[in-house]
């Protein structure tokens, strides 16, 4: 039997809500801000992407598990999540090509989770009181001691965590031969995001977070490219003031996710925290230069405040979300940089934005 | 582009009596439909030869004929009424037939009623086999190899290049009539003849079988724009082999990977867009080689099918409806998405549970006839199931069969041992579920079951899940059974009867029914809203569960 033998785990909301589940994987006491991703494939990616980093990811998908994990279907070298909840999780696994199953993962990876829980109950729970932090725990059973232990969690908001999970040391990418030659500020970059600029004949090279203005230019780079990642972008003055200088250089400027709060920050337009953010596969976006649509991948928390995009004279609005109208991609008037806020090279997700980086291409050549 | 003003009155054509392959999916489109364009202020003229169907119901449309689908009839219809426009989607293969002989005649053109929903040329393209194998060939899209052959000696040098399985489908034959497969030589020469003989026109499609593939459907909309979205991605249980409509078929897919999935859309949309110029809903299914991921395009359907109402009702997303306002000029993303009404249908559905469609067949009332399960399709009827995990929703539809079964275990349980069993499951058959679960509560292992069948394992494992709580079940009485243990079973689908037959003690469904609900085992209720409740729904559907 599986639950009678498994060990119990309990989940734990900031504002006092617990559900009981089932342990899965590794035991321990994890913490973090709990967050919903409405996608159906790819977990394995939305696992391992460092723009999850500080946060419990619950899946909404029915069952997650079933096609076990495989090396090469990461976004970086290990998991980013602080713990996962599921209704089902599952052991047992069918994919040929897979490298083995879930529960073996997430051993190894150190990822705590938890299942059988009504997700359905949760996510609906989150969407009407916004975000808020949580704790998973297989050993504590004492709810005041694990009310402890959650308050003991920091707020996200006001949170810099880009310089945790970005690259320590620079490297480099791609043809060396390559006249394209980019210089990546790596906030938490996923790597299929480089590997579209690679499949694309560009040289990359890779900077850790705090790289100088100076250093960047040292690569004599075509262009810049501001990656996504985790964490609140107002609480990264470093990048901004870094931004900055890139812009007033006029060579094309690209950004995703994060990368797309801060080009906004350097143009003045402040960033908000969402009530409960955009995770998924399936969010509608509307191109505005050219009226066609695109289905996109989004994990976001904050978003770049609408009025002040409105209302800036050299900012221009180049894509929305058709579900609540908010800012999806701008672009800075008279100079080659642009920006947007979901995630053009998907994985997991549809591959519909994948124009984005061929228009970066173009804009460097 | 907005709403085209120009159409004030739009004639529906039904789909005619129901038979075997084509039932009331067609009544469900055309109700849909006839209410999505009389929201919209257009006048609704409804055609069906069959008065047994909702949308002959006299508030469905603004005038109903109850005619004979013929040509006469739609002469008659348009003489009598000012037409603006037809809509032949919704009523599936009967009405595109009607209105492609009603556009031979130029019907359409005399009467100044234009065609919309629809692009003949591109139902040409997808029904024809050698135009559609063309086709993919151009934009690069692999299909199995294929021969188109018109004699008896052709076909054979042509089943020797492909090599064995082969299937044999005659042209121009009704759901699949004299075709099948052909496994070794010694069985060529037969099927050859056979498939010759059928067809009027004296030819056959020799095709590569690519039995044992994993078979997955997917169902699109696509606007005016060419703005695409996948409704529902569904895979079959039964791999390939077995015609959709005799599978059983699970949504969303449950063993593909993102790699596998996006490749699967990227290839629909881009088949769908190269398919003439459209604007409704469409059907896709591909073949997956389990074991590299390749995969190949088995066909493509330019309009409501089964499978769409499927998606519908699985999804909450109402494909007809949508179609019919894509087919009077409306964009994806001019429309709200129906069920939140504040969010856009130009969207892809999340799902927070799991569809599982059960097939019924009759074969008690058609004594004599075969009941092995292949290209043309048996089923009388099918069952939709949800559930929060793959076996509730599994043996909730083994519940609504209408049979004794209460769930999967308990069904004329079979008296055949392991290695009869075995050899049983290899042929489809309409009990097959029934004896595999027969064959894992005797301890056949699951890759003896993916050997003799091609089912996935996950399911598999999934339904040895079932197995292990049933034979736990079985070593209690009701009263010393552990609560967890009551629980899993409720969590797993079980039915109260079900458990009631399966403990040691003489025990009524009743006595079960009671004793969960004194230890708080509840059913609750959950949403179909298609947004995995990311938003508040105004108009979903339920269905009820259990959670831990």
């Amino acid at each position: 039997m599986t639950s009678v033998n498994t060990p119990s785990a309990i989940l734990m909301l900031q504002d006092g809500h617990v559900f009981y589940g089932q342990s899965f994987g590794k035991t321990g006491t994890v913490t973090g801000e709990i967050c919903f991703n409405t996608g159906m494939t790819g977990y394995q990616e939305v696992f391992t992407d460092p723009s999850y980093t500080g946060q419990v990811l619950i899946m909404n998908n029915a069952h997650i598990g079933n096609y076990g994990v495989k090396k090469e279907d990461v976004e970086s070298k290990s998991v980013t999540i602080n713990g996962l909840i599921a209704r089902n999780l599952e052991s047992k696994y069918s994919r040929h090509m897979a490298d083995g199953s879930l529960l073996d993962y997430c051993e190894e990876q150190n990822l705590v989770a938890i299942a059988g829980i009504d997700t359905r109950a949760l996510v609906a729970h989150i969407r009407n009181k916004g975000a808020m932090n949580c704790l998973i725990s297989t050993e504590i059973t004492d709810l005041e001691e694990a009310r402890k232990v959650l308050n003991d969690c920091p707020d996200m908001a006001g949170l810099e965590l880009a310089g945790m999970v970005s690259t320590k040391e620079e490297y480099e990418l791609g043809d060396p031969a390559s006249p394209l030659k980019v210089s990546v500020l790596d906030f938490g970059v996923k790597q299929n995001i480089l590997k579209c600029m690679t499949d694309r004949g560009m040289h990359l090279r890779v900077h850790p977070s705090k790289t100088s203005f100076k250093r960047l230019q040292e690569f004599n780079p075509t262009g810049y490219f501001l990656s996504n990642g985790p964490g609140d972008p107002a609480a990264m003055p470093y990048a901004v003031e870094t931004i900055k200088e890139i812009l007033a250089e006029n060579k094309p400027v690209f950004g995703i996710c994060l990368g797309h709060q801060l080009l906004a920050l350097a143009n003045n337009i402040a960033t908000f925290k969402m009530h409960h953010g955009h995770r998924g596969l399936n969010h509608p976006v509307r191109n505005l230069v050219t009226g066609l649509c695109e289905i996109t991948t989004q994990n976001h928390g904050f978003g770049v405040v609408p009025e002040e995009v409105n209302n800036h004279p050299e900012i221009e609005i180049t894509h929305v979300n058709l579900n609540d109208n908010s800012i999806e991609g701008i672009r800075v008037k008279n100079k080659p940089a642009f920006s947007v806020q979901y995630h053009p090279e998907a994985t997991p997700g549809p591959h519909d934005s994948r124009y984005l980086f061929d228009d970066f291409a173009k804009m460097m050549s | 582009m907005p709403i085209d003003r120009s159409i004030h009155s739009v004639l529906i054509i039904g789909s005619g009596p129901i038979i075997i392959g084509q039932a009331c999916e067609f009544d469900y489109s055309g109700s849909q439909a006839a209410r999505s364009l009389r929201e919209e202020g257009i006048k609704v003229i409804l055609i069906n030869s069959n008065p047994a169907t909702i949308m002959t119901d006299p508030m469905m449309a603004d005038k109903v004929y109850l005619l004979p689908l013929n040509v006469e009839s739609i002469e008659q219809i348009l003489q009598e009424n000012q037409i603006d426009a037809v809509l032949p989607t919704m009523g599936g293969q009967t009405a595109l037939n009607l209105c492609k002989e009603a556009e031979e005649l130029g019907i359409w053109e005399k009467y100044n009623c234009r065609l919309i929903g629809v692009d003949v040329k591109a139902i040409d393209t997808a029904e024809d086999r050698d135009q559609f194998r063309q086709l993919m060939g151009r934009i690069g899209i692999k299909v199995a190899p294929s021969h188109v052959a018109n004699s008896f000696l052709e076909g054979k040098e042509f089943a020797q290049q492909i090599g064995f399985p082969l299937v044999i489908r005659p042209s121009f034959t009704l759901g699949g009539t004299g075709g099948g497969f052909v496994h070794d030589k010694s069985e060529l020469d037969a099927a050859l003849k056979r498939g010759l003989e059928a067809s009027p026109i004296h030819e056959v499609l020799v095709e590569k079988a690519v039995l044992g593939w994993k078979e997955f459907e997917l169902e699109l909309l696509r606007d005016k724009n060419d703005n695409v979205v996948i409704i529902c991605t569904v895979e079959n249980l039964d791999p390939m082999g077995v015609h959709t409509g005799d599978s059983i078929t699970v949504a969303p897919a449950m063993t593909l990977s993102d790699t596998a999935y996006q490749e699967m859309r990227n290839q629909a949309i881009l088949m769908m867009r190269s398919l003439g110029n459209f604007a409704g809903g469409c059907n896709v299914q591909f073949a997956m080689n389990p074991e590299n991921e390749d995969i190949i395009a088995v066909e493509i359907n330019p309009r409501v099918s089964r499978s769409s109402a499927l998606a519908s009702k699985a999804t909450g997303y109402p494909i007809a409806k949508i179609a019919a306002k894509l087919a009077i000029g409306y964009n994806l993303d001019e429309l709200k998405n129906q069920i939140t009404q504040t969010t856009s249908a130009y969207f892809e559905p999340a799902l927070d549970y799991v569809i599982v469609k059960m097939p019924r067949w009759n074969f008690d009332k058609f004594k004599g006839a075969n009941d092995t399960l292949g290209l043309q399709m048996k089923s009388v009827g099918e069952v939709m199931a949800i559930g929060r995990c793959f076996n509730e929703a599994l043996q909730k539809a083994c519940q609504s069969l209408e049979n004794d079964a209460v769930g999967l275990g308990y069904y004329g349980k079979s008296l055949m041992k392991n290695q009869e069993l075995t050899e049983y499951i290899k042929t489809p058959k309409w009990d097959r579920i029934f004896r595999i679960k027969d064959a894992l509560m005797q301890g056949t292992t699951v890759k003896s079951i993916v050997q003799a069948t091609g089912i996935d394992q996950w399911f598999l494992y999934q339904i040895q899940k079932i197995c292990t709580i049933e034979k736990e079940i079985k070593e209690h009485t009701l009263d010393d059974m552990p609560v967890e243990l009551l629980k899993e079973a409720k969590v797993n689908g079980f039915s109260d009867v079900q458990i009631s037959k399966l403990v040691k003690s003489q025990t009524s469904e009743d006595e079960v029914y009671d004793k969960r609900k004194s230890l708080g085992i509840s059913r609750v209720y959950k949403m179909v809203d298609t947004c995995s409740a990311e938003f508040e729904a105004k108009t979903p559907y339920f269905y009820s569960t259990f959670e831990g």
